[in-house]
């Protein structure tokens, strides 16, 4: 039996007419995730007590014909570095095996609000350090197109977890394309809006600069749904802005005509899978088809970003990952003296590509080096930030492809972390501007593989970014 | 060569992390290559540039200038927080002894 496919307007239809009730809509799901997880490992953790408890109260919203919240109802699953009250957050890690918050992040807490029922925890790169979501230490997840290959990362538990229908929608974190990336190789909308556009309180930090939470769904529509409900100022969160957050469901059908579409040439040079070439380049045709007017642009910088971000993230995250030393949380192992504590805990708690990273970070803000590395990193950092403002002095959007290649099988870039970094080589741009982006789906490769086309706009210009990916969805016919 | 393997158990020690020695051989020569790829941003004249820190640094409208007012508000975290030590002596942390007497 093929399961249904729901989507938010579909199940607040189906409950509010009394079709289905969340109650079982909600042991629907953990039905699938009981059949599918076992050879996807998208989920870490479930939450049935809290998930059903919240459904009950939806059931009797519905009963009492109270209005019904934006997310009423709706399956998602969370990212395990986001944190959840009561329910086990492990950063995909040793160090947190045991680790249960005592609090919501506030990007949680906003969903439930809005009705949202929430699933479970999914699986990630360990501290959402990686592109494969093979450094997590609780085993890699499977791409649900193909098993036999990786879903992307870091957020690959979210991903899958959409693709395979066992949550309606999902948040994941978007450091370098930890979003974008694993959206474009599972083949779904996944999108981050402005860095500070949605609250990081509560989400466990790799590099606080650049960190961002967003979502996943199976609709370009239920992304927009999804990160309305997230997005707006938080005090929790000094880097949250206070800018007012339009309705993006609303906005979402505005006409995408004579829009002005960047295509960086940058972006379309050597090392691109060659289907991977044809499918942006058709979905950029298909654009033009709806009236918008490809520029050819010059972003100089770009072959610049891969260099620059593994200082400034690695940089940020041996000093944010200081804190686990086993004092006050999360694994100890023992030691004769404190610092001998500290050491055999990090040592042992931190899988490879999570130490590799804080040598790395440490060494570019060591004395002798920091002006060199991390110093230098910053400014080029800021000659990236200025490609996209001048940019979008000439257009609305920019469209490139996310990833140079679809989904590459498992174990193939675990020995080469170089190799494995330039999977990010056209998702950290954006990532260290700090501009909203999103990847949607643009059709398959020969072997059936997912391609994701990116698409950029200008700070807070994230229904820009929505209304073409949305328009582009609905002319391509590429929603699962 | 980027970095030496003397450097790199320097780095560790700097990091608090005990690693083996297969692993200093490992992180050497893979931090070796990371840092003769990143050598490709000196290519760049950057004496005029500010160097970037954050997304948004205070002169714009993003800017969220609004420094929140300085109020207490009652929390109750400690028992929580302390629950979850590895080893609690509420109200205390318990760590290995650091001061000799």
């Amino acid at each position: 039996m093929k399961d249904a496919a729901w989507t938010i307007p579909s199940i607040r239809a189906a409950l509010q007419n009394k079709k289905v009730s969340a109650r079982e809509l909600t042991s629907d799901f953990f039905a699938r995730i009981e059949r599918r997880n076992p050879e996807l490992n998208a989920f870490l953790a479930l939450s049935p007590e809290r998930a059903f408890a919240q459904a009950g109260s939806m059931d009797e919203m519905i009963t009492r014909s109270e209005p019904l919240p934006p997310l009423a109802g709706v399956p998602i699953a969370i990212k395990d570095v986001i944190s959840t009250r009561g329910v086990r957050t492990t950063c995909g890690s040793r160090i947190l095996e045991n680790y249960v918050p005592p609090y919501d992040a506030t990007a949680v807490s906003r969903l439930e609000s809005a009705g949202a029922i929430l699933l479970g925890k999914t699986n990630c790169d360990e501290f959402a350090m990686g592109s494969s979501t093979e450094n997590s230490a609780y085993s890699p997840v499977r791409n649900p197109v193909a098993l036999d290959r990786v879903p992307g990362g870091s957020s690959g538990g979210s991903a899958a977890a959409v693709a395979a229908g066992l949550a309606v929608a999902s948040l994941g974190t978007d450091t370098g394309g930890s979003i974008r990336q694993p959206g474009a190789l599972c083949g779904i909308p996944a999108m981050m809006g402005t860095y500070g556009r949605v609250s990081r309180y509560g989400l466990i930090a790799f590099a606080s600069s650049l960190d961002r939470i967003g979502p996943f769904a199976s609709t370009v529509q239920d992304v927009a749904s999804v990160l309305a409900v997230i997005s707006g100022r938080d005090s929790s969160d000094s880097t949250s802005v206070p800018v007012p957050v339009p309705d993006y469901s609303e906005e979402l059908d505005r006409p995408i005509r004579g829009m002005r579409v960047g295509i960086p040439r940058e972006y379309f040079g050597e090392g691109m899978n060659p289907s991977v070439r044809q499918k942006v380049e058709n979905g950029i045709k298909l654009l033009e088809s709806l009236g918008c007017v490809p520029v050819e642009l010059r972003m100089p910088h770009t072959d610049y970003a891969i260099a620059t971000y593994y200082i400034v993230a690695t940089a940020e995250a041996s000093s944010n990952l200081a804190r686990y030393d086993g004092v006050r949380y999360g694994l100890r192992v023992p030691g004769a003296t404190l610092l001998d504590m500290y050491k055999k805990t990090r040592g042992r708690g931190f899988g490879p590509e999570v130490k590799r990273r804080i040598m790395l970070g440490t060494y570019a803000l060591s004395s002798g080096y920091y002006d060199a590395y991390y110093l230098k990193a910053q400014k080029v950092r800021a000659l990236i930030a200025r490609d996209f403002t001048q940019a979008f002095q000439q257009v609305d959007a920019i469209v490139t492809p996310t990833s140079p290649s679809p989904a590459f099988r498992l174990g193939e870039k675990t020995d080469n972390p170089l190799e494995m970094y330039l999977a990010d080589i056209y998702t950290v741009t954006g990532s260290l501007a700090g501009v909203p982006g999103i990847s949607v789906p643009c059709g398959k490769t020969p072997e059936g593989l997912p391609v994701g086309m990116q698409i950029f706009s200008a700070y807070f210009q994230e229904s820009r970014v929505l209304q073409l990916a949305h328009a582009f969805e609905q002319a391509g016919g590429f929603a699962l | 060569m980027k970095i030496t393997r003397e450097q790199v158990i320097r780095v560790a020690e700097l990091a608090h992390l005990e690693l083996s020695e297969a692993e200093l051989d490992l992180y050497s020569r893979q931090l070796d290559s990371i840092l003769a790829y990143v050598e490709k941003l000196n290519e760049l004249d950057t004496t005029q540039v500010q160097p970037m820190a954050q997304v948004f640094s205070g002169d714009s409208d993003a800017e969220n200038a609004s420094a929140r007012e300085d109020l207490s508000r009652p929390s109750d975290v400690a028992s929580a927080v302390l629950h979850i030590a590895p080893d609690p002596s509420p109200p205390y942390f318990r760590v290995p002894r650091v001061i000799d007497r």
